[in-house]
């Protein structure tokens, strides 16, 4: 029986979520221009969720101080308080609103991942370029040592190296971010290497140009598609290792609201039948959904895919 | 023939020294600790003479090589030294773990890998139908969602409700069949998180051979779907199909670590998040270097696996 009932709630969050998608539509068309117009018209209903889900979070993450009731740190009654007037969600295992944290949270957790991502990416994506523009030993040594790096399971490779700097939030950025480069790396270089073999390339390398010119206004603009859908990619990869860590008691400590640990925190109201700590767990859940609706549509879109 | 195996041994040969490389940077990372294992386990208090006499004992005045070979050697033979937090043998630590880890990545292979196959045979079969695209849109969920909400969403719907126990506390007497009752949640929470892209891969991975003239001759002479997807697409989409199983084994290892912690079950990730919270190194060593072997192992045998299933690659000149 309740197994019936899990099926029609998910269902009714499916639909919730295609009629959501369906309304969102309009506004994206109302208010893009020319090629973008086309693209949002054609845009699955999936996908302009995934939007209005983004849209969401980006303005939650940038209102939290308006928007949360209290303070991020503010202890504001008992621990571990049920859901009512003027703790709308409940307090935590200190005494905090949850919904504050929850709000919080979305800035700092996102925040971290963004950042982390970012910084991926420059390191990655630049090494990646610069291998397939220079070639030569600089591209083999390169990529042998990107090869080993790859070989250990990233987790893996990130506790070990947490153990060896120490848990904190700079070394967690650094640990990932350094990680996540050898992937970065090997998409870019091998988007790159087909386009350094271009005659405008050829004719950039003759007039001169820096190798930084070369790299920046020659070859990065055309590996822009298949970097920016891989950003996405990336984003959820780095945002889930972010929140495990910090689900471990290895990444943002306390007391920073931050999604991963918030569940962590609270996991004994589980065992009382208390779903509040499957909040913040469900608010990682539907942004990495959204996001993948997304790049799931981009890369479709990318791949000049019909079916 | 014996162009087949000079390339498998080729593949063996890569293999290893993969996992000689590894084992040089699990080794490597150690160095970049300011002070050493003897500092480590005496703490700062200890005085010159003892950290000189200790470290003449574990042979840290030996140059770097040394060090790493008896390291590797011992390893090898089992022997992964002493922990700094609790000075107990590294070996004594993992043993039953080790088995508990493999026990429950196993456990939940055996559950995912069929449930994966038929459900991408099923996708690709009844493709855009609507099982197709209710079965893709919640294979992209549950890709996105972290193992513990997933862990989470079970224990409140499964251990509440009195079916199963979330807390596998597993003694030496436990019988096999009461292991299995007890490890069903986190195994399935494992199931659930890797199925998805398995299911997905195994999908493309058929779709693609389904639009091979070959397989539009099969269905002209008129044999019924089922046939054609079994008989004469499944052989052809094996290689691509064996990668990705064993590209999502390797994922069990990592995704592994999480569900341990939130079931408290007694295994190798549990044990590694806590020494990465007291930065015992000797003990996040050995156990990385357990589960990375694992990890380059089973990318091997995917590898020799695929080359095996493909004619084109066993006949190539």
């Amino acid at each position: 029986m309740t197994f019936l009932w899990i099926l029609v709630g998910l269902a009714c969050l499916g639909l919730s979520a295609v009629v959501l998608g369906w309304l969102f539509r309009f506004p994206l068309v109302a208010l893009t221009r020319g090629e973008l117009r086309r693209a949002m018209r054609g845009a699955p209903l999936m996908a302009s969720f995934g939007m209005l889900v983004i849209l969401i979070y980006a303005a939650v993450a940038l209102l939290a101080p308006v928007l949360a009731p209290y303070a991020e740190r503010e202890v504001i009654g008992a621990q571990y308080l049920p859901w009512g007037e003027g703790h709308l969600l409940g307090t935590d295992n200190l005494g905090r609103d949850m919904l504050t944290r929850l709000i919080y949270g979305a800035r700092n957790t996102v925040g971290i991942a963004l950042a982390t991502t970012a910084l991926a990416f420059s390191i990655g994506a630049l090494l990646g370029l610069w291998a397939a523009a220079v070639g030569g030993w600089v591209d083999t040594v390169l990529s042998r040592i990107v090869d080993a790096l790859m070989a250990i399971p990233a987790l893996i490779f990130s506790l070990l190296l947490l153990t060896i700097f120490g848990t904190s939030i700079i070394n967690m950025i650094l640990v990932i971010a350094a990680i996540d480069s050898t992937r970065v790396f090997r998409l870019s270089r091998s988007v790159a290497q087909g386009i350094v073999v271009m005659d405008y390339i050829e004719a950039a390398r003759l007039r001169g140009e820096t190798m930084w010119r070369l790299i920046t206004r020659e070859i990065l603009p055309n590996a822009m598609a298949p970097l920016v859908a891989e950003f996405g990619l990336r984003f959820c990869f780095v945002f889930l290792m972010i929140s495990s860590l910090s689900f471990l008691g290895l990444g943002i400590k306390p007391p920073t609201a931050d999604w991963g640990s918030m569940v962590r925190e609270n996991a004994t109201l589980i065992s009382y039948g208390d779903i509040t700590p499957l909040l913040p767990a469900g608010a990682i859940a539907l942004l990495t959904v959204a996001v993948n609706f997304v790049v799931d549509w981009q890369l479709h879109r990318a791949s000049g895919l019909k079916d | 023939m014996s162009e087949l195996w000079m390339m498998i041994g080729k593949r063996l040969l890569y293999g290893l020294l993969t996992l000689f490389i590894v084992s040089v940077i699990i080794f490597g990372a150690s160095e970049m600790l300011p002070g050493d294992q003897a500092q480590a386990l005496l703490g700062q208090s200890a005085t010159p003479e003892t950290l000189a006499a200790l470290r003449e004992q574990l042979g840290l005045n030996d140059p770097a090589p040394v060090r790493y070979w008896n390291w590797l050697a011992g390893a090898m033979s089992g022997d992964f030294g002493i922990s700094t937090s609790n000075q107990r043998p590294i070996a004594d630590l993992i043993s039953g773990r080790l088995y508990n880890t493999m026990f429950l990545a196993l456990y939940a292979a055996t559950l995912a890998v069929p449930l994966s196959l038929v459900l991408g045979l099923l996708a690709a079969l009844w493709r855009n139908s609507i099982f197709d695209r209710v079965a893709n849109a919640s294979a992209l969920t549950s890709i996105s969602f972290p193992e513990f909400f997933v862990a989470y969403i079970l224990i409140v719907w499964l251990a509440q409700g009195g079916h199963f126990t979330s807390l596998a506390r597993i003694r030496e007497n436990t019988t096999f069949v009461q292991r299995l009752d007890m490890t069903f949640l986190p195994a399935l929470t494992l199931t659930l998180v890797v199925t998805a892209h398995m299911m997905r891969m195994t999908r493309a991975a058929i779709i693609n051979l389904m639009a091979s003239p070959y397989i539009e001759m099969a269905r002209l002479k008129g044999l019924s779907p089922l046939r054609v997807v079994l008989r004469h697409a499944l052989p052809n989409a094996l290689a691509p199909i064996i990668t990705v199983v064993a590209l999502n084994l390797a994922y069990l290892i990592t995704g592994v670590v999480a569900v341990e912690v939130v079931f408290t079950y007694p295994g190798l990730g549990q044990l590694m998040v806590n020494s990465v919270a007291d930065r015992d190194m000797p003990v996040v060593q050995a156990i990385s270097l357990i589960f990375a072997s694992a990890y380059v192992l089973l990318n091997l045998l995917a590898d020799v696996l695929s080359t095996l299933s493909n004619p084109r690659l066993r006949h190539r000149r």
